[in-house]
């Protein structure tokens, strides 16, 4: 029997390992790549699978053998884990523009309709009677996020030390009734049981919150100064060089800069890196003043000193 | 071949075992209990000296000082056993019930008592901190005479009785069924109170099945994850209980960590198992 090429078809197969926040995103940008993929390679059609869950977790199972051939996870330090133990290149973060960053989001308050307790900076966190919910930084990339804009703004106060720095957040997480494991777990304490005052939540669940679940239920309040957050994308090199899947991987990674693929991020509320796209969007994203991850050291140094065992995070719960 | 030697060679025939395909069943027992128990728990016992014995030993003298590993041991093992034992009376009631009354709906209850083994913990855990949070049907209410059950040890305990009430009704079942009801009868002609057959008679008969239960939902407790981080609170030396930790561990990237952790409540289980299980041996003989 003579051997046809497969590949005209069998649709090529292409897994994207996620967190938790993006299912609508990638959902639309799938549908979509397939579609314009298929009108340029006729007869070579894809098929794109996403997974989604906590953005530790899914890379802990990229590490231990998951077929992912594009990982879109929540923070860069869990893609460096990968790099680490050679799954991809370890400057795999210069390979895109903007740091492999196609949407950038933001840490923002979530509030009670109206703010009942006029919550507005990061001082009112601390206040005696406010209760924040925000999950553990140890078992949430989300939360680290929320814990570093916290960390990053003590920081930058006038006389600010790490000192003081740690203080405020010890006086915050006293204020944290529950600590969910993951960022989903932290929103339903907060908007199904009534837990807490504000919700410490990336701006794009909280748009999602307050813009599809409850319109009256919930407002946003965007802190004068907080972290810009930068949830990267890669091709795990040696997954698409065993799937021979290099070029479309290539391919979908670039699509997410595209116009289309940068204007599909900000109907889904994350902000597009891409200015011009940002500026169409302006309606739906407040102006504010951020500081980035690499103002803090970059991941490597901010996990070492404040999640692993016995950092600062740790030192912040005593007995 | 042996025996076709041994009758060629004139030996005595090995006595056959009197049991039809005993050598298979014990092979296949070996084989099933090897590859999904055995080997999954020597990976786990292993892991923490793969680096070398003397990290190991470090790994866990560290660990010994760890005031945070020790108060999760500490809230596992102790909500563990609260669970376990506030579970014997309702359980043992519902099993009386279920064997010795013929109250209407008795199949549908006898149905019910066995859905804690079926729902996904995480729904158990979700739904019990919905009800018990400050604004839930039985929370709100409790929380305005300032008892707070979500998010306190007492959510674990509660969760973990969920959890563990269908061990204790199906063990404690079966030894009331085939406990003659003419027994009661006989000590209730003789003149025996109510009270009297109950302690005299039916509780000694049942002590080694109440001791069986007690281990199983103890056990199960131990190593319960899914319900109890959603009415746990995961407070750090407070309300964080082991398995959580094994979860930090691992987000950590730490697997040694993590593994130290399993190891301790695999050995403390095993033990306390070992210790659940001489009892019931002496109460079986004293007994019988």
């Amino acid at each position: 029997m003579a051997l046809r090429p497969v590949r005209a078809w069998a649709a090529t197969g292409l897994l994207n390992v996620s967190y938790d926040p993006t299912r609508e995103l990638y959902q639309d940008i799938d549908r979509s790549f397939s579609a314009a993929w298929a009108r340029q390679h006729v007869g070579a059609p894809v098929q794109i699978r996403t997974s989604h869950g906590g953005s530790g977790a899914q890379a802990r199972s990229v590490l231990e053998g998951a077929p992912a051939d594009i990982v879109t996870l929540g923070l860069a330090y869990d893609i460096d884990i990968l790099a680490q133990n050679g799954l991809l290149a370890p400057d795999w973060q210069k390979r895109l523009p903007h740091n492999s960053t196609p949407f950038t989001s933001t840490i923002v308050f979530l509030v009670r309709k109206g703010n009942p307790k006029n919550i507005h900076d990061w001082p009112d966190l601390i206040r005696d009677d406010v209760q924040v919910i925000t999950p553990n930084p140890k078992t949430s990339g989300g939360a680290r996020w929320n814990y570093l804009a916290a960390w990053g703004w003590a920081l930058r106060q006038p006389g600010g030390t790490p000192d003081k720095a740690r203080d405020y957040l010890k006086t915050l997480f006293a204020h944290v009734p529950v600590l969910d494991t993951g960022a989903r777990g932290a929103t339903n304490s907060f908007v199904q049981r009534g837990l807490g005052d504000v919700l410490l939540a990336w701006e794009d669940e909280a748009l999602l919150a307050t813009r599809d679940i409850g319109p009256d239920k919930f407002d946003i309040v965007v802190p004068p100064l907080t972290i810009l957050a930068e949830p990267p994308v890669a091709v795990v090199d040696r997954n698409v060089k065993a799937h021979g899947t290099a070029e479309i991987a290539q391919a979908y990674v670039e699509y997410l800069f595209s116009e289309e693929g940068q204007k599909i991020g900000g109907k889904h509320y994350f902000r597009p890196v891409n200015p011009t796209i940002l500026a169409a969007f302006h309606d739906r994203f407040a102006t504010t003043d951020t500081f980035d991850i690499a103002s803090l050291g970059g991941w490597g140094t901010v996990q070492k000193q404040h999640f692993a065992d016995g950092g600062i995070f740790d030192s912040i719960y005593t007995k | 071949m042996t025996a076709y030697l041994s009758r060629r060679l004139g030996l005595p025939r090995r006595q056959r075992d009197p049991l039809p395909g005993f050598g298979l069943g014990l092979g296949l027992t070996l084989f099933w209990l090897g590859t999904l128990v055995l080997l999954p728990l020597l990976a786990l016992v292993s892991r923490p000296w793969q680096e070398g014995l003397h990290r190991g030993l470090l790994a866990f003298a560290h660990a010994a000082h760890d005031g945070r590993i020790l108060s999760a041991l500490w809230v596992s093992f102790g909500s563990a056993v609260l669970a376990a034992l506030f579970d014997l009376v309702p359980g043992v009631l519902i099993a009386w019930a279920l064997v010795r009354s013929d109250i209407p709906g008795r199949r549908i209850i006898d149905m019910l008592v066995e859905l804690p083994f079926a729902l996904p913990t995480a729904v158990v855990g979700i739904t019990m901190a919905t009800l018990y949070g400050p604004t839930g049907w039985f929370g709100a209410p409790l929380a305005r005479l300032g008892v707070h059950i979500a998010y306190s040890r007492t959510g674990i305990v509660l969760a973990l009785m969920f959890i563990g009430l269908p061990f204790i009704v199906r063990t404690v079942a079966p030894v009331l069924r085939n406990l003659p009801a003419d027994v009661e009868e006989a000590a209730a002609i003789l003149g025996a109170s109510r009270a009297q057959v109950l302690l005299r008679i039916v509780l000694p008969a049942l002590h080694p099945a109440l001791v069986t239960a007690f281990g199983m939902a103890f056990a199960r407790g131990i190593g319960e994850y899914g319900s109890v981080i959603f009415i746990a609170g995961n407070q750090p030396f407070h309300t964080e209980i082991a398995p959580l930790l094994v979860v930090i561990r691992l987000q950590e990237y730490d697997t040694t960590g993590a593994t130290l952790i399993g190891f301790v409540l695999v050995a403390v289980s095993l033990l306390s198992l070992a210790g659940i299980s001489l009892v019931r041996r002496r109460l079986s003989r004293g007994v019988g």
